[in-house]
């Protein structure tokens, strides 16, 4: 829910304070379409777009202390706000609304940065403490809620998206030459960098202290895999799982307006969608992507879910026209050029929510990462296994077990199965070895940069940076474990609940509301064994179990199928100018990027070839994504060999 | 001939997986895998332009490494599909 933006610094005559505040409020103006507030204070400026969910009448921001003394700006819920409450009225603690904003102010005037271990939430915030002169901000756990921050004339800005940022007079939009490098790599920035130059995110699970014109940041709170608790059985673990689930959803339906949830048919919204349906006597909204192609398309499941539980069931039709037709807004709203189209559909579904009257869903995002369920950890295992006996003309068949939708490895003999995952040429002690196929193959698409961007990035290596950033227990931990923290840490932040969650559903207004990331259950999942979670390769096998009774058992025992979508052929099938002119030769010219020959031969071969392989889908996408995002937000600036400027 | 059939497979794999970079292309010995210029679609575009140009047939038995990996197994495997279809003519 909502929209914050802010400046803490001297500088700022009252009548220009009012205007940025202003101008950064309406920059954001879709997150948060109920209410909007100001405050402007002494050195320090707070905005607030409202999309209220809970305490609608009092719930208003930026709201201060009785004493006037702490004043914040919240964008997301507090899902134990109830309980939180309690505990601090038995403290002695009045409240004047019924909001959960206010329970952060109290909780904080009372334990500082210390309060963040008490929320159960999604959330991005910023307390100005008046007596101190100083501003807190702090992000949730797992990344949900964004916030993104700038210095400019030694002032300090914030919001929860860039484009805020980008009415601050003076901040320009300057592609990120080494965050583009980590997106055709990784597929998302390595936080704190975003695609914008001088633009930072508060990672997850970070807070930071702006005061005397300099910030301090510091992580409260981190994934753990170093304390597996062998000894439980496991009727014990499923139980325990079973009831985490169950009261993160209970918490998550907590709202002052009705509550809908998505779902694909898949294993995890269908566990979300029966567990809410239960809880919400009432009745339920439901919500899913159909496609026309019978290769991404659930909607024989949804309707199984459907029937089973009763849902009041609404789902919105994404072919290529409608994906194509979406695009540019996407990226807009994403704010970073991105390798796949996975975000239009649920922009198109956030729009199908909207128009229903719901605010607030919730979402099985979360269970791929916290239970192990993403092919790449079976494959990580398979691969593994395979190195074991590299010769092995039998091993290398499992990869097909795995990817049974993927065409292209049916005719593939072993040794070229082996040749492809690496099996000879990784190295098992590798921190990122999970992921090597997969880095590899996007990499790839760094083909088609042009030879200034490649000769100004040189020999820098995104994996590698990467590789920094790991904790030091990293390495003692289970491949599993390891394969789990870096889709958690990075994927999931990066790209999965920015690109696809927090941006595509509060383009149309609408709150997304995740149970599988409640923190309670992911440091449960942590926990637990790795052959508990992934058990041979049955992904998500404790989840399933654990779950069994609450779904029908085509469900619960369905393989995964990853959520996909029409790639190039999506923006090929008919011709759309937009398309035509991303990748006419001045165009790619102008942003100077891409290397004009190749990217001209890519957007024909794409048109009139039957094989569009991994890299050449991606980088497709790759290539349109950042000449939109150039022409949305840097289109005046220009780059040629002289103007590249990386900052390794 | 085999010169000829190397510089067709060059031409392809130039044109069709480097988009035009000539200074990107492989030796003649180098591993297609494992430069990243080819993946598994990528093999199967390889099969489709074999079988179409040089008009020899691929059972899927042989796309394996020996075959398929570097410019010169390539050459070979054609030459020696082409030989035999030449033998098997006269």
């Amino acid at each position: 829910m909502c929209g914050i933006a802010g400046y803490h610094g001297a500088g700022l005559h009252p009548q220009e304070a009012d205007a940025l505040l202003k101008a950064m409020s309406c920059a954001i103006a879709h997150r948060g379409p109920d209410e909007a507030g100001i405050h402007v204070g002494e050195q320090v400026g707070l905005a607030h777009r409202r999309l209220a969910i809970v305490g609608l009448a009092d719930g208003q921001q930026p709201m201060a202390t009785a004493d006037g003394r702490l004043r914040i700006t919240f964008n997301g819920e507090i899902f134990n706000y109830i309980e939180l409450r309690q505990e601090l009225e038995s403290r002695g603690h009045r409240f004047r609304t019924k909001s959960d904003t206010e329970v952060i102010l109290h909780l904080y005037s009372e334990l500082g940065p210390d309060c963040l271990g008490k929320l159960n939430g999604d959330f991005a915030f910023a307390i100005h403490d008046a007596h101190h002169a100083r501003l807190f901000l702090a992000r949730d756990r797992m990344g949900v809620r964004p916030l993104y921050h700038t210095w400019h004339r030694g002032r300090f800005h914030f919001a929860s998206e860039i484009k805020a940022l980008l009415t601050v007079p003076g901040v320009e939009a300057r592609l990120d030459l080494l965050a583009l490098d980590q997106i055709f790599t990784l597929w998302a920035p390595i936080p704190p960098r975003t695609a914008f130059e001088g633009i930072c995110e508060l990672p997850p699970a970070h807070w930071m202290i702006v005061e005397n014109g300099a910030a301090h940041v510091q992580r409260y709170w981190d994934l753990n895999f170093s304390e597996i608790d062998h000894a439980r059985p496991q009727d014990q673990l499923e139980e325990e799982t079973r009831s985490l689930l169950e009261d993160a959803t209970r918490i998550r339906l907590r709202a002052d307006v009705q509550v809908g949830t998505y779902l694909s048919g898949g294993l995890d919204s269908s566990i979300i969608a029966a567990l809410a349906k239960r809880m919400a006597p009432a009745g339920l909204s439901s919500f899913g992507v159909t496609f026309s192609n019978a290769a991404f398309d659930e909607s024989g499941f949804q309707n199984e879910m459907v029937d089973a539980l009763g849902t009041v069931h609404h789902t919105v039709d994404c072919d290529t026209d409608e994906i194509a037709s979406v695009f540019p807004q996407v990226i807009r709203h994403a704010e970073l050029p991105i390798l796949r189209t996975g975000p239009a559909p649920l922009y198109r579904l956030s729009s199908l929510v909207r128009s229903k009257g719901i605010k607030a869903v919730l979402s099985g995002e979360g269970a791929d990462e916290v239970f192990a369920g993403y092919d790449i950890f079976r494959e990580a295992r398979i691969r593994r296994f395979c190195a074991r006996q590299p010769g092995s003309q039998l091993r290398p068949h499992l990869f097909r077990r795995i990817y049974p939708y993927l065409a292209n490895l049916k005719r593939q003999t072993p040794d070229y199965l082996a040749a492809y995952f690496g099996i000879t040429t990784d190295h098992l002690d590798d921190p990122l070895y999970s992921h090597r196929p997969r880095l590899r193959s996007t990499a790839g698409t760094k083909l088609f940069f042009s030879k200034a961007l490649r000769k100004e990035l040189s020999d820098y290596s995104a994996a590698d940076e990467l590789a920094a950033t790991l904790p030091d227990a990293f390495r003692g931990w289970h491949p599993l474990h390891q394969a789990q923290y870096l889709e958690t840490r990075f994927l999931l932040p990066g790209y999965i609940l920015s690109s696809q969650g927090d941006r595509m559903a509060m383009a149309h207004g609408i709150e997304t509301r995740f149970p599988f990331l409640d923190h309670r259950l992911v440091e449960q999942a942590a926990r637990v064994p790795a052959n508990t979670k992934l058990k041979g390769l049955r992904e998500k096998h404790l989840l399933r179990e654990a779950m069994r009774s609450t779904i029908p058992e085509r469900i619960a025992e369905r393989p995964k199928q990853p959520y996909r979508a029409p790639e190039a052929d999506a923006f090929t099938a008919n011709a759309r100018d937009y398309v035509e002119t991303a990748f006419q030769r001045t165009a790619l010219e102008e942003t100077g990027i891409f290397d004009v020959e190749k990217s001209t031969r890519l957007y024909k071969k794409s048109r009139l070839s039957n094989f569009t392989g991994f890299r050449d889908n991606a980088a497709f996408v790759g290539i349109l994504s950042t000449q939109l995002w150039s022409q949305q937000f840097a289109r005046q600036f220009r780059r040629t060999d002289e103007t590249l400027a990386v900052r390794v | 001939m085999p010169q000829q059939i190397n510089a067709d497979i060059r031409a392809f794999v130039v044109d069709n997986f480097l988009f035009g970079d000539e200074s990107e292309a492989p030796a003649d010995d180098a591993s297609l895998i494992e430069s990243d210029i080819v993946d598994s679609t990528g093999i199967l575009e390889m099969v489709s332009f074999l079988e179409e140009h040089f008009l020899v047939e691929v059972a899927d038995p042989e796309i394996v490494p020996e075959n398929f990996d570097t410019i010169a197994r390539l050459t070979a495997f054609v030459a020696g599909k082409r030989n035999a279809k030449a033998a098997a003519g006269t």
